[in-house]
C-alpha cells in the first residue's frame, strides 16, 4: 500500500515538461521533490492532483488510480496546497477553512455539525485555532500557510500535496511548518512537498525525488540523494556535504562550478 | 499583503441569521409602505386590505373606491413589486458574477448584457413597435450572452479573463450599434422614450412584469443562491476549485448562463439599471463577510429592499415629472456606499 507514480507526462506547445515520473513516495512518510527551476516540481504535483490533465500515466495510491476517479472523490482523498493562494475577498480563517469541505458535502448541502467540527480540529491540528476569526489578509505569511494547510487537512485527505510551502517565510516559520507536515506523517498522512531548500530537504525529509528537465535523476533517501555526484551535474555547481553536529543529518554547502572563490566573490 | 494588519480580528457581530431576518422583514415593510407612497392617499392597512381582496376573493378596504383600488392594485402594486424582483435578481446576479470571474468590478451586465439588450429594444423603440420591447430586449441579452460565451470558449478554456475580454468586445459592438439606430434613425419623441429606456426605468411596470422578472428570480435565483457552496470553492482562484472537487469549466459555463439569462429577463422589463448588481453584493461583503453562502441569499434582500426605495424616489421626487430609476439608484448608493465603505474601513483595507 503506497503511492506510486507511473510514468506520468504531460507536454505543453511540444515540450515535455514532465517526462515519463515513475517514483514511489513512501506511505506515512515526507518527501521532498526537489529540482532546479523548471524542473517540473508544479507540474508533477498537479499532475497527481488531477488539477491537469496528465497525457498519460497514473498515480496509483493504495491500489486505486486517483486519476480515473472523479474529481470530487479524488478530492476527499487527496488535498493540494498551492503555492500563494490568494482570495481577492476578505473572507475569514474559518470560512477558508470550511472551503476543505467542500468535496464531503453535496454541492447544494449547508454545513453540518460534522463540518464544523472537522474545522475545528483541523485548524487545532495545524496549530491555527486561535486565528479563527480573523481576515485571511490580516495574517503573517507563516500564519497564511498554517491556514492553507488546515484547509487541506479539512478535506481529510491520506494523500497531503504542498507546493513550496515554504517560500516567502521566515527560518522559524519554516521550520514550524515542516514540524506541522512531520506531525501529519506520524498519524500516516502521506506528504509530498516540492521544496527548493535543499538543506531544509536534508533535515526534514525521510525520502527525496530529485527532478531534472521533467525526469526523475534520483530518488531515495535524503544521504543517497544529496550526494555531490547527483546534485552537481543537476545544479551546476560544486557541493559539499557536512554533517549536522547534533542530527547527524546532511548539511550542504554550495559553490560555484570553478570551486570556492572561482567568481572571486569570496574573500582572501 | 500587510495592509490592514493591524487590525487583529474581524468579529462577524451580527450573525447571518438574525441578518437574514431582519432583511426579510425590511423588504416586506418597505413594499407595503412603498405601495402607500404617491399622489393618491392610501393607508398601509389598505394596502393589505386590497392586496387580500384581491388574492382571495374577500371583501376589500372600506372607502376603496375602484379608482382608489385600480391604482394600489393595477399601478403600484405591479411597479413596486417588480423593483424588488429586479433589485434582488440584479444584486444576487452581480454577486455571482463577482465570485465566478474573482473581479470585484464584474456586474451582471458582464457579458455585454445590456449591450445586446439595449440594441434589441432600441431597435424596436426606433420601429415604433413598443409592445415587442421586452422580447427584443430579452433576444439582444441572449445573442449578446451567446457571442460573448462563444468568443472567450473559443479561445480555449474559459478563464475569468477571457470572459471579462470576451464580453467586453461583444458590449462595446452593442453600444457602437446603439448609437448607430439611434443617431440614424431616431426622432424627438423616440429619444425621450429610447433615453428612458437605456438609464433604466421601472415606468409602466405592470403584472406582467412582475411574472418576468419574479418569475426569472424564482427559477434561476434559486438555482444560483443554492449554489453558494461551489461558488466559494473559486475563493483561491480555478487551480484550488479544482482541487476541492469542483468541475471548474462546467460549472462555470453553467453559472454564466443561469446568470445571463436571469439578467436577460430582468432587462427585459426595466432596462439596464447601473449600480444595483455592481455595488450592491460590495455593501453586504462588508457587512456580513464574503462567503457566498451567506452574501447571496443577504444580497438578494438588500438589493429588492434598494431598489424598491430607489424606483419610489424615482416616481415621486419630481412629481409629475419622472426620473429614470438609475439616476436616483447612483445618486442613493454611491453616497451610501461610500460611508460603509468608511465605516467599515479596517474590512475594505482587508480586501487588499
Amino acid at each position: 500500500m503506497s503511492l506510486r507514480l507511473e510514468d506520468l507526462s504531460w507536454s505543453v506547445d511540444g515540450r515535455l515538461v514532465v517526462d515519463g515520473v515513475d517514483c514511489t513516495p513512501p506511505t506515512g512518510a515526507l518527501t521532498g521533490l526537489l529540482g532546479p527551476n523548471g524542473a517540473g516540481k508544479s507540474t508533477l504535483l498537479r499532475l497527481v492532483a488531477g488539477v491537469v490533465r496528465a497525457d498519460r500515466g497514473g498515480a496509483v495510491l493504495d491500489g486505486e488510480d486517483l486519476l480515473a476517479l472523479r474529481r470530487r472523490e479524488r478530492a476527499r482523498r487527496l488535498a493540494l496546497v498551492e503555492q500563494e493562494a490568494v482570495a481577492e475577498v476578505p473572507l475569514t480563517v474559518r470560512d477558508a477553512v470550511l472551503l476543505g469541505r467542500t468535496p464531503h458535502g453535496g454541492p447544494w448541502a449547508g454545513t453540518s455539525r460534522h463540518d464544523l467540527e472537522v474545522v475545528d480540529a483541523a485548524l487545532a491540528e495545524a496549530g491555527a485555532g486561535e486565528l479563527a476569526d480573523r481576515v485571511l489578509g490580516t495574517l503573517s505569511g507563516g500564519e497564511r500557510q498554517r491556514v492553507h494547510v488546515a484547509r487541506a487537512l479539512a478535506q481529510e485527505p491520506r494523500l497531503l500535496l504542498l507546493d513550496e510551502p515554504t517560500n516567502h517565510l521566515d527560518v522559524h516559520a519554516q521550520l514550524d511548518l515542516l514540524h506541522l507536515l512531520r506531525g501529519l506523517t506520524q498519524r500516516g498522512v502521506t506528504v509530498v512537498a516540492a521544496l527548493h531548500d535543499l538543506n531544509l530537504a536534508a533535515s526534514s525529509c525521510d525520502h527525496v525525488v530529485l527532478l531534472a528537465r521533467g525526469r526523475v535523476v534520483a530518488a531515495g533517501g535524503v544521504r543517497d540523494v544529496l550526494t555531490p555526484a547527483v546534485l552537481e551535474p543537476v545544479y551546476g555547481v560544486r557541493c559539499h556535504v557536512l554533517e549536522h553536529p547534533v542530527t547527524g543529518r546532511p548539511v550542504l554547502t554550495f559553490d560555484p562550478l570553478g570551486g570556492p572563490g572561482a567568481h572571486g566573490a569570496v574573500a582572501r | 499583503m500587510t495592509g490592514g494588519s493591524s487590525v487583529p480580528a474581524a468579529p462577524r457581530a451580527v450573525p447571518a441569521g438574525l441578518l437574514a431576518g431582519i432583511g426579510v422583514v425590511a423588504l416586506a415593510l418597505s413594499v407595503t409602505v412603498a405601495v402607500t407612497i404617491g399622489p393618491a392617499d392610501i393607508a398601509v392597512t389598505d394596502v393589505w386590505r386590497t392586496a387580500w381582496h384581491h388574492v382571495t376573493g374577500a371583501p376589500g378596504a372600506p372607502g376603496m373606491d375602484a379608482l382608489r383600488d385600480g391604482i394600489v392594485w393595477q399601478l403600484r402594486f405591479p411597479r413596486v413589486l417588480t423593483a424588488a424582483a429586479v433589485g434582488a435578481g440584479l444584486a444576487l446576479a452581480g454577486a455571482v458574477m463577482q465570485g465566478l470571474t474573482r473581479n470585484p468590478l464584474a456586474d451582471p451586465y458582464l457579458l455585454g448584457l445590456s449591450g445586446g439588450a439595449s440594441l434589441g429594444a432600441v431597435a424596436v423603440l426606433v420601429l415604433g413597435a413598443a409592445v415587442l420591447l421586452p422580447v427584443a430586449a430579452f433576444a439582444g441579452a441572449v445573442l449578446a450572452l451567446a457571442a460573448a460565451l462563444g468568443l472567450a470558449g473559443s479561445l480555449g478554456r474559459i478563464t475569468p479573463a477571457r470572459t471579462i475580454l470576451a464580453g467586453l468586445a461583444v458590449g462595446h459592438l452593442a453600444a457602437a450599434g446603439t448609437s448607430f439606430v439611434i443617431f440614424w434613425s431616431a426622432t424627438g419623441d423616440s429619444y425621450r422614450e429610447i433615453l428612458a429606456w437605456l438609464m433604466g426605468s421601472l415606468a409602466g411596470a405592470t403584472w406582467g412584469s412582475v411574472a418576468i422578472a419574479g418569475g426569472a428570480l424564482v427559477a434561476l435565483g434559486t438555482l444560483l443562491t443554492l449554489s453558494g457552496r461551489t461558488l466559494d470553492a473559486f475563493a483561491f482562484g480555478d487551480t484550488a476549485a479544482s482541487a476541492l472537487g469542483v468541475e471548474v469549466d462546467r460549472t462555470r459555463w453553467a453559472l454564466l448562463t443561469v446568470v445571463a439569462l436571469l439578467t436577460g429577463a430582468l432587462v427585459a422589463v426595466s432596462g439596464s439599471i447601473g449600480f444595483v448588481g455592481l455595488i450592491l453584493p460590495h455593501a453586504v461583503r462588508l457587512v456580513a463577510g464574503a462567503a457566498h453562502r451567506r452574501l447571496l441569499p443577504l444580497s438578494a434582500l438588500a438589493g429588492a429592499t434598494f431598489l424598491v426605495w430607489a424606483d419610489t424616489a424615482a416616481r415621486t421626487l419630481f412629481e409629475p415629472r419622472e426620473l429614470p430609476v438609475g439616476i436616483v439608484t447612483a445618486f442613493l448608493g454611491a453616497p451610501a456606499f461610500a460611508l460603509l465603505l468608511w465605516r467599515h474601513r479596517s474590512r475594505a483595507g482587508a480586501l487588499g
